[in-house]
């Protein structure tokens, strides 16, 4: 779970900000020109909301220690949040519809956080499921959520920043873009400022923690509604941004889990693991089905993709645990650092 | 600040103080058992009381008998060592002093006030610092991040302020990582201040955890066995560290140790414990000599120098 610094040797480092700002400024100004729609249903706009919910679950998860199989519900809080505030609030901006359906779900967080004070590890995590039973429950059985529709399934709002209308793909993806951006670099302040710390030390030892005057109780609450909140806007935006519409089906204990692969995959305690995770879980059934596709042919249709990818998904999983405990990032840092020691040495 | 004298040689054997109950509350005294945890039963007011002390604890766990009907009296100043046998209670003390445990019987008076269990979550607002006898640091935290941790009692500041950096966020930034950093440089662990804790070998562990006690200049300085598994050598540099921690924030210690050299020169007073009783309480001179210690304890005293306690 924690990294390890290598003393050997030190890289020629760069200022921390700079790759972010040459992937931000490649995001916004290259993408958008050479992408097609392809790469941006297909691949972008997924990945965006599923790093989202990474960063997220890594704050509860990675950073807290709280393991939470609930990530689903938190997305559908505040898919179905945000789609109703911006249906009954006259007048209410998009941007405060997301706002809100981020507090909503912070505050569903909260509640079903609260066995976290007396529990830990293995039976938090199946009290976690819990949230995810009853809001997919709440929202399938109360049509109200879904204005009465007589399918469930229902159009999600027009995109538009301050008046900015969204369309198209390119506009979904600028918008999921920059929520995620502000979002991530907000996470990011947070992991590293004193309550980060806190989270870390209670994660690390709680009985330590509380002796040294952390208010852990209130701390571990803290996890679960800022988790939440992230997780409930990365919601709005796999459904208002991606798919389009917005339905319970799509929040099921699976999507739970796939959260919670991203950041195990990915590395936990880490802001870029979420993005490395979700960029693995995305584009990796795609090359799957390419691949099966290639190699069997006709064979190879959906409910054979379906299996293999859980099997291979499942194996990779287990890969990681054993052999690469801090997950793709620390992969990534350890090539890069040979990469550059080896460019040092020539 | 004055130093308070803690020279050798004015205590008696026995100093634990059962007089200062004469000055309790009289609308809750002491003898009353409250409900709730961590709510003090009483308060004794005067200048002469000591820091901390314990009235007739007794704790067990099952059948076991961890403490039994412990009295202890420390003074503002002094380092008060706790020694005995593995499985004598003194890590059990050490919970109880802390309120990790709340005894079955028995009150801790810390300050002034006396409590049926010390409140944990105020430990650290109350004056009082700890380490533990098995390493409880921070792995995933850098050695200053550790250190500067030592200082979360004292933040107001909240999250929103802290990610905005807004509002006295910064400055009590600014503050923990100075602190921590002056810390670090006192106990001579600057050289290691980004590296994560749980990658430094253990006896700079140690040292850390000392230091994310020290930095919030507690009063009172719980030391679970600081030295345990150390080289003759790292033992003798946390004694130094240790002594002068004391002198430099005229901290009250309690010690735990093992290693019956390093605490005759280090201490002021000695309790030892022996299956849960307190067997013997006195100067380092006088426990040396007292056979009874000497049967239980010192005896095998050589048994117990290889890591017995660890
Ligand atoms: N949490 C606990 N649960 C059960 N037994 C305990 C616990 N803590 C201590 N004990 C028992 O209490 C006795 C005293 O232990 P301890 O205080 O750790 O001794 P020491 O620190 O002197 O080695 C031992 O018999 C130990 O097994
Ligand atoms: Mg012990």
């Amino acid at each position: 779970m924690t990294a390890i610094t290598s003393d050997f040797f030190s890289a020629p480092v760069l200022p921390k900000w700079v790759a972010p700002v040459l992937l931000l400024a490649f995001a916004y100004g290259v993408v958008p020109l050479i992408g097609s729609s392809y790469l941006f249903e297909a691949i972008l706009l997924p990945f965006l909301a599923l790093s989202l919910a990474g960063v997220g679950l890594n704050i509860l998860t990675g950073y807290a220690g709280q393991v939470s199989l609930g990530s689903a519900a938190f997305m559908a809080a505040g898919a179905f949040a945000a789609y109703n505030f911006d249906l009954r609030v006259e007048g209410l901006p998009l941007i405060g519809s997301i706002f809100l359906a981020g507090i909503v779900a912070a505050a569903i967080g909260i509640v079903f956080g609260l066995p976290s004070l007396r529990l830990k590890g293995f039976y938090l995590a199946v009290s976690t499921l819990a949230a995810q039973f009853f809001v997919q429950w709440a929202l399938t059985k109360f049509s109200w959520f879904s204005n009465n529709s007589a399918s469930g399934v229902i159009d999600a709002p027009r995109l538009s920043i301050s008046g900015f209308a969204l369309d198209g793909a390119i506009g979904r993806y600028l918008f999921a873009l920059t929520i995620v951006t502000v979002l991530t670099f907000l996470a990011h302040r947070l992991v590293t400022s004193q309550t980060g710390r806190n989270f870390i030390a209670i994660r690390d030892n709680e009985t330590a923690a509380r002796i040294i005057g952390i208010p852990v109780l209130k701390t571990k609450l803290l996890a679960f509604a800022i988790s939440s909140f992230i997780i409930g806007v990365a919601g709005v935006i796999w459904a208002f941004a991606y798919l389009r519409t917005v339905e319970p089906d799509g929040f099921d204990l699976d999507r739970s889990f796939q959260i919670l692969f991203i950041i195990i995959i990915g590395g936990l305690a880490s802001i870029r693991g979420a993005f490395f995770g979700a960029a693995l879980i995305v584009v990796f059934p795609l090359g799957l089905s390419r691949l099966g596709g290639f190699l069997l042919g006709d064979l190879f249709d959906s409910g054979v993709l379906d299996m293999s990818q859980r099997i291979v998904l499942g194996a990779l999983i287990i890969l990681f645990l054993i052999l690469e405990p801090d997950g793709l990032v620390a992969l990534w840092d350890r090539i890069r650092r040979r990469l550059l020691f080896a460019w040092q040495s020539t | 600040m004055p130093l308070p004298s803690y020279t050798l040689g004015v205590m008696e054997a026995s100093a634990y103080a059962p007089e200062v109950f004469a000055r309790g509350l009289p609308s809750s005294p002491p003898e009353q058992q409250p409900e709730a945890n961590g709510e003090p039963i009483g308060s004794v007011a005067g200048v002469a009381s000591p820091l901390l002390s314990l009235q007739g604890i007794g704790l067990s766990f099952g059948g076991v008998v961890a403490l039994a009907d412990i009295d202890l009296s420390v003074r503002p100043g002094e380092i008060r060592t706790i020694i005995g046998p593995n499985g004598a209670g003194k890590s059990s003390l050490i919970n109880v002093i802390s309120g990790v445990y709340r005894p079955d019987r028995g009150h801790v008076q810390l300050d002034g006030v006396v409590y049926a269990q010390v409140p944990t979550q105020r430990l650290a607002q109350l004056g009082v610092a700890r380490t533990f006898q098995n390493l409880a640091l921070f792995k995933g935290l850098s050695v200053l991040d550790n250190v500067a941790s030592g200082l979360a009692y004292k933040v107001r500041s909240n999250f929103a302020g802290q990610v905005l950096g807004i509002g006295r966020s910064r400055g009590e930034q600014r503050d923990s990582l100075s602190r921590a950093e002056q810390i670090l440089e006192f106990l001579d662990l600057t050289a290691v201040r980004d590296r994560l804790a749980g990658t430094l070998p253990y006896g700079l562990q140690k040292r850390v955890e000392l230091a994310r006690a020290l930095v919030a200049e507690p009063r009172l300085l719980l030391l679970d066995e600081p030295m345990a598994g150390m080289t003759a050598g790292e033992k003798s540099e946390m004694a130094t560290f240790v002594r002068a921690a004391r002198d430099r924030f005229a901290t009250t210690v309690v010690l735990i140790e093992h290693d019956v050299g390093v605490v005759m020169g280090l201490s002021d007073r000695i309790a030892v414990l022996d299956y849960g009783r307190k067997i013997a309480d006195a100067t380092p001179d006088e426990v040396r000599n007292d056979q009874r210690v000497i049967d239980a304890y010192l005896g095998v005293a050589s048994d117990n120098e290889d890591g017995a306690g660890i």
